[in-house]
């Protein structure tokens, strides 16, 4: 099982990246991991959605779809495109620490 | 003391819970109410067939009323929306249909308005959709007009309806363009959102080697921002574009309307919030969801609808008995996926188990994950089995809702 280090931690990642336990993560640990997933700068706004991606995972469980990030983060879905380029929902759950969205089935 | 259930939708799921608690509740005063909005019951796996002739629209069409056991009332009309503390259904038309207990079994309907370009899908030149009986017929009008240049199929995200049919659709056009002869003149490729040909890893690595095998492009991570009819393009949110000169969309899904303007009731997308095993709504204990209405994390697809709907009336029934809910769903799903030539795939899977190879139902059963006759056999018989044992909510020896492990073989992608 790989392990990655951010903000001097030691944390158990998958093999994408993704944190195994989501309680491990901190704020302060983010900007590490975005440099990681090629996200250089965290703005207000892509912590707006980080924010945002935590939150529904404490409610649901699980991180939600683009579609859903489109439709209640404030943030619309070309702008999350420009945020976190090629796949907003993975990218953005991967630097919240969270797991990958299931979304699809 | 005489109780009334109110199923909302007479589809798949609302006709067999209906009739299977008509059946349950023989003899007592119980009235059991179905409300949908029109009359026409559509057997959804058959429009995959529509736009190549193997189909027409009249043959998977019948009555909604017909396929309801007597004793059943139904009300053709709109629904507003549910007062979900008054136990309080508000029809379109003002009509007030009070209940003790509501199922929610609308389905999903299509927004092709929430993608830049599709607002006028229906209306568009070179972009259809099968996914609704007059675009599937639309759509086989313009394949029989094609020539020759590229097809290209495109689910715009998930979730959608029975997440293997735009997959099916690129197979059976493969089948389709060879009868024609004019294969050599067709390029075909399927664009989707997903970061490989299916939402799981076994049967994703076989679907995709069919794929190519078929000379089928797959073109994946693919997120359509916009549908560029005149232009002939998929345009993604990153930028990138895939070019067509058909193209056959699956739009964006959601649930019935009314479920937004119900208060508490439905997910972000219109999707009831329903307890995965239970299948009792999250926002009061005597409301309960099933099918592709439902949120819950597995396909949205007519084989889920019928596992589920066995554990739905045994959970309701034990509901009105004041019993804790004890039925359990595991998220169960079968479909055949057409490959065209007369052969099909089996896969089955649920929650917790991806699709793997091996046998359906047991090591006797038909092949699963693997490209056979008996498959598509399979497929064509289900339309008689759907009218005639699953909608009238009769039980199949064998075929329970739990998945079964057995015949089921071990391996990893």
């Amino acid at each position: 099982m790989p392990t990655a280090t951010y903000a001097g931690h030691d944390v158990d990642v998958n093999d994408e990246g993704f944190f195994l336990d989501p309680s491990a993560w901190s704020e302060e640990m983010a900007p590490d991991i975005a440099k990681d997933a090629g996200v250089d700068e965290l703005t207000d706004r892509h912590w707006d959605v980080i924010r945002f991606m935590r939150h529904e995972y404490d409610e649901h469980g699980a991180g939600p779809t683009v579609r859903v990030l489109g439709k209640a983060s404030g943030v619309s879905v070309k702008e999350l495109y420009q945020l976190f380029p090629k796949g907003p929902a993975k990218l953005a759950a991967r630097i919240a620490g969270i797991p990958k969205p299931r979304g699809c089935i | 003391m005489a109780q009334r259930i109110v199923i909302l939708g007479g589809g798949t799921g609302g006709t067999l819970v209906a009739n299977r608690l008509r059946k349950s509740l023989a003899g007592e005063a119980t009235e059991i109410v179905v409300v949908d909005r029109d009359d026409r019951h559509v057997y959804q796996p058959g429009l995959l067939f529509v736009p190549f002739g193997l189909a027409t629209v009249d043959e998977i069409v019948r009555s909604r009323r017909a396929q309801l056991h007597s004793g059943i009332r139904f009300i053709e009309a709109e629904v507003d929306h549910i007062e979900v503390d008054g136990d309080r259904v508000i029809l379109a038309d003002g009509t007030v249909l009070e209940y003790d207990t509501l199922v929610v079994a609308t389905g999903a309907v299509l927004q092709p308005g929430e993608t830049e370009g599709l607002a006028d899908l229906g209306h568009l030149r070179r972009v259809h959709t099968f996914y609704e009986p007059n675009g599937a017929a639309a759509l086989g009008a313009a394949l029989s007009a094609f020539e020759g240049g590229r097809l290209v199929v495109n689910m715009i995200d998930m979730p959608i309806k029975c997440p293997v049919a735009p997959l099916e659709f690129g197979f059976l056009a493969d089948w389709y363009f060879q009868e024609r002869g004019i294969r050599d003149r067709v390029e075909l490729a399927c664009v989707t959102p997903l970061d490989s040909a299916f939402t799981k890893p076994v049967a994703s690595e076989r679907i995709g080697g069919l794929l190519s095998e078929k000379g089928i492009e797959l073109v994946t991570e693919f997120n359509t921002g916009e549908v560029d009819d005149a232009g002939g393009r998929l345009v993604s949110y990153d930028g990138r574009e895939v070019a067509f000169d058909l193209a056959a969309v699956i739009p964006l899904h959601g649930g019935a309307p009314f479920i937004t303007r119900s208060p508490g009731l439905g997910d972000a997308v219109g999707f009831v919030e329903t307890d995965q095993a239970t299948l009792q709504a999250k926002v009061k204990p005597n409301i309960f969801a099933i099918g592709d209405a439902a949120g819950v994390p597995t396909s949205k697809a007519g084989s889920v609808t019928h596992f589920e709907g066995e554990v739905l009336v045994e959970n309701l029934l034990r509901h009105l008995d004041g019993q804790p809910l004890d039925a359990s769903f595991d998220g169960h799903t079968n479909c055949f996926i057409e490959t065209g030539f007369h052969k099909a795939l089996l896969i089955d899977f649920n929650y917790d188990t991806e699709p793997l190879p091996g046998h359906f139902p047991g090591i006797a059963g038909l092949p699963l994950l693997k490209e056979s006759r008996l498959n598509h056999l399979g497929k064509l018989m289900f339309q008689w089995f759907y009218w005639h044992v699953l909608l009238p909510g009769r039980d199949v020896p064998g075929l329970g809702s739990d998945m079964p492990q057995r015949g089921k073989e071990r391996v990893s992608a």
